[in-house]
Order: structure tokens, then sequence, then C-alpha cells
């Protein structure tokens, strides 16, 4: 049944926009099942988008769009496999295909509401491991985000012919590899995981690091990186980091108003007026964070960080911080994930727990650290706790330094205002 | 962008409690919302509403229930998406799960 309504073009397009966003990552993951390989699968879901835009500024939404298009695309498959055959290809490859018609005109339909494993299946292909990062990044946007090219290249500041040849490259790749439409079995479940993880985190950070910015859409990556997450843990219930993932996104999105300031200047976390944090999302992620502990174990690396951003999160005020718990939780983290910028926070969490000699300990340590050589933050932390314990000299010229090292003139300020204080004292 | 829906009218069920098949209904709707990952939060509303009303500076507690036809009703969603037609879609098929009424759509501005 179509709606009788009549609507114009502009408002069509935008209805067909909304409806591909919510409905294409099932239809290709539909899709896949049926003609085992994602790239034809995308295709042909395209070709479904494509007739869509033809038929429904006229016609109306259909009642049910997602069984319209899962439809309209199953035909185009019929089409191109019996076009194929007429080519006559290779006689078993035919017999091959014959066999995926019959399969696809008996395929069960998609109204069943179970797509969920399909949806997993396709998660973990876009995020196989024989691919590049940026293209599981690019892929997993445009099959599971349901964004355009054009849209993907906007948020990640790249033409977008690049993205799409990104695109075009990565279904390619999997279809050589051969790479199975499955989910990994358990011995391969946490490495497969942790790639999906990775990529979701990585779409969140490109768009949490886009404070300001003309373009909305590098913001909206965080946006579709908790949908991402929120979907995974959704279907593996009982993987802990799934569930830290999303509650280190939920804590961290809930700050988004109070990390900038009115002029754009970043604030920091000790800094923010907690009266902007999202009490919302806050909730969303610290139950996110108990789903992960429930299910027992250590915490993994995600997890962690979640928990560390929890404390933050139930303070009410910066010097309710319950910095003991974060600088164990940071002991934690390093001994799974060691390197240095998680030494430095380290450090900065025991200055704060146990006072600025044991902060400065751990920070000393990181001194000769040849990856921090130009991280401004190093000495910025040394300053601070320099100056904590009266070293104002010292202080003044580890201030300096960091406003030397820093690429941000409102950090700069900050910091030669630090090093001014550090010589009156 | 966040959306509030809530219902304003459902006057032909207002008195009689949702059927079985309806809540198995509303309740595949909630999952695949959730698994969507735009779900925020969701809620029934309780059937008797009180009003606070300031009046001249004077507040007068009124209980419910209220006869009028545009009261609010059933229960609320909030959703996270990227546009207000998405928003709509979601409602159109909430819409088709609960029979006849209205539902209201409404951003929600500083979430």
């Amino acid at each position: 049944m179509l709606q009788s309504v009549a609507v114009t073009t502009a408002d069509a397009h935008r209805a067909i926009d909304a409806v591909w966003r919510i409905e294409s990552p099932r239809l290709i993951a539909g899709l896949t099942r049926i003609v085992r390989d994602v790239g034809l699968a995308e295709e042909l879901a395209q070709d479904a988008l494509v007739a869509a835009v033809e038929q429904w500024p006229e016609s109306g939404v259909p009642d049910n769009p997602g069984a319209w298009l899962m439809a309209t695309a199953k035909h185009r498959a019929i089409d191109r496999l019996r076009r194929d055959a007429r080519l006559e290809r290779k006689r078993e490859e035919i017999g091959r295909e014959v066999e995926a018609a019959q399969k696809l005109a008996t395929a069960v339909p998609e109204s069943s509401g179970d797509f969920g494993d399909d949806l997993l299946r396709l998660v973990f292909i876009a995020c196989h491991p024989v691919l590049s990062t940026e293209a599981r990044v690019a892929l997993t946007l445009r099959l599971l985000g349901g964004l355009s090219t054009d849209e993907i290249a906007r948020a990640f500041l790249v033409p977008e012919s690049t993205v799409a040849q990104r695109i075009v490259r990565a279904k390619r790749t999997l279809t050589a590899a051969h790479v199975p439409f499955e989910v990994p079995v358990a011995s391969d479940l946490e490495a497969r995981l942790a790639s999906v993880l990775e990529v979701i985190y990585l779409v969140f950070n490109e768009g949490y690091s886009a404070t300001a910015g003309d373009d909305w859409m590098r913001p909206a990556l965080c946006l579709d990186a908790l949908r991402l997450g929120r979907l995974v843990a959704d279907l593996l219930p009982r993987e802990p980091e799934a569930h830290g993932l999303v509650a280190l996104m939920e804590i961290q999105a809930s700050r988004t108003k109070a990390r900038v300031g009115p002029a754009g200047e970043p604030i920091l976390l000790l800094d923010q007026n907690r009266g902007q944090w999202d009490q919302l999302l806050i909730r969303r992620g610290l139950a996110a964070l108990e789903r992960a502990e429930a299910l027992g174990g250590a915490l993994g690396p995600y997890a962690l960080q979640a928990a560390i951003a929890a404390c933050h999160a139930r303070a009410r005020t910066a010097e309710e911080t319950d910095w003991a718990q974060i600088a164990a939780l940071y002991d934690a983290l390093a001994q799974l994930a060691h390197s240095p910028v998680v030494e430095l926070n380290r450090a900065v969490a025991y200055g704060r727990a146990f006072g600025p000699t044991a902060g400065l300990e751990l920070a000393d340590a990181l001194v000769s650290e040849p990856s921090l050589k130009s991280y401004h933050l190093l000495p910025s932390v040394r300053g601070d706790l320099l100056a904590k314990l009266g070293r104002s000299d010292e202080a003044r010229s580890e201030f300096e330094r960091a406003a030397a090292l820093t690429r941000n003139a409102r950090e700069r300020d900050l910091l030669l205002e630090r090093a001014a204080g550090c010589s009156r004292s | 962008m966040r959306f509030l829906m809530y219902e304003v009218d459902n006057s032909a069920s207002a008195n009689t409690p949702p059927s079985p098949a309806l809540l198995a209904e509303m309740g595949k709707l909630i999952e695949e919302t959730t698994k969507a990952g735009i779900l925020l939060a969701t809620g029934g509303l309780g059937p008797n509403p009180t009003r606070v009303r300031t009046s001249g500076g004077k507040v007068a507690i009124t209980d419910g229930p209220f006869t009028e036809a545009k009261e609010l009703t059933g229960g609320f969603a909030l959703i996270e998406v990227k546009t207000k037609e998405e928003a709509l879609e979601w409602a159109k098929r909430f819409r088709k799960i609960v029979g006849d009424g209205e539902s209201v759509v409404q951003e929600v501005f500083g979430g």
C-alpha cells in the first residue's frame, strides 16, 4: 500500500535519506547472506535505492519501506544472475548461480525481524583485518552507518574520490580473499572484535576531536560511532569490551558541550562546568560499564578507560574526584596497554592522589621517552607538579617549554600565564 | 538531534490497558530502536497526572484525570537521530503499531 498523499520532491528525498539510514545496514546484510559477496550486495542495495529515488517522489514512501527495498534488490539480483548466465560463463559457475537464484527465490522474507546475526556478520566483514584501517573505517560507515561516500569524505577531510577508491578496493580485497560471511569462531573472536571496536573508537575520536569547524559532518561522527557501538554491544551482549567501549563513548560524549568555551577554546576536564555535562549520557555510560563489570573477569582497556571516565562523571565537583581510584585504574591500564601517554596520565593521577612527589617521580621517568619529546603535555604536567612542590624556577622553565611546543594558541597563552605566575612567587 | 515523541491523544484506547499483542509489537519496536542505537530513553506515563499551575503568584494543584482531548497520555521516547525526517520515520512506525491517535514529535534543545 502506498501513501496517497503526494509530497514534494525535496521532501521525498529527505524522507528517502531517512529510510536509507535506517534500512540500508540490514538490507545490505540480508543481501550479503544471499549473494555471499558484500560488494555485489551493496550494488544491489544501491540499485534499490535508485529505484526508490525514481519512484517514491511520485508514489510516496511505501508502508513498509524496508520490505520494498529488499524485494526490489532481490528482483535486481535475479535479473543480474539471469543476465550473467546468458553470457555463458563457465558451466560450473552457472550451476552455482542457478542454485543461488533458487535460494534467492525461497529466501526467508526479511520482515521476520531476526536480522541481528546478519548485521553482526556484516560488521565483522567491514572490519576484517585483511583491510587497512582506513578501508575498514570507510567501509563500516558506508555499509553500517548508511553514510554516502561524500559524507565520509567530508567527515575525514579527504577528497571524495579517495574514499570511493578505498571502498572499491576494500570490496575487491574482500572478494579476492574469499572472506566468509560469518561471525568469527570463539578462538578468533577476541582479536576480530578488537578490530571492530578499534574502528568504532577511531570514528568516535575523529568526531570528538573536531570541536570546531563549519561542517557538522565531523562532530556527527560521534553519533555514528555511538550508534555502531550500541549495535555491536547489543548483538554481542556477552562481550565486556563491547560494553566497555560504549560506556567510554557515552561518558565522553556527555561532556561535548562543556569542553569548548564560547570562543572555541578547549576547556580541560577539571575546569569544565559540570552542570553542562549530559546526565542522560552519563547514566547510560555508567549502566554500560556496569554491564561490562557484571560479566566478570578483569576489565579490558576500554572498560578501564570507561571506569576512569566514570570516576570523573560521578564527582559532582572536581574536588570530589576519587583520585586514588583513578590511580589504581591507571595502574591496571598501564599493565594491559602500556604507553607513554598512559604513563603520563598515571603521573597526573598519582600527583593528585598521593601528592606531587609521587606524581613527579613517574613523570620524570618519561623525560627521556623519545615519543614524548615534542609532546607539550609532559612539560606542562611536570611544571604543575614542580610548582606544587615550590620549585618555581624549574616549574617556570617547564611551562615555557610546554608553551613553545603546543600548537594551540589559547593553550600557549594559558601556559605562559602559568610561567609568569611562577616567577612572581 | 534529539527528539521527544509522545502521545497526545489515544482516546480510542485511553481507558483500556494495551493488549498483549500490542505490547509484543511495542517490545519489538523498542528492541529495534535500541539495536539501532537511537533510543536514549523511553517510558510509559501513569494515568493520573497532577497539574501544578501558577497564577498571580499563587500555586494551585489539581489532581487528574482531566477530560480535555489533547491530554498527554501513553508514553514517550527520547531518540537521537541525524535528521527530523529520521525521527518522523520512526514516529510513523510507532503509529502503525498503536493504531488511531496522535503523537507529537518535537526537537529537544540542549541535549
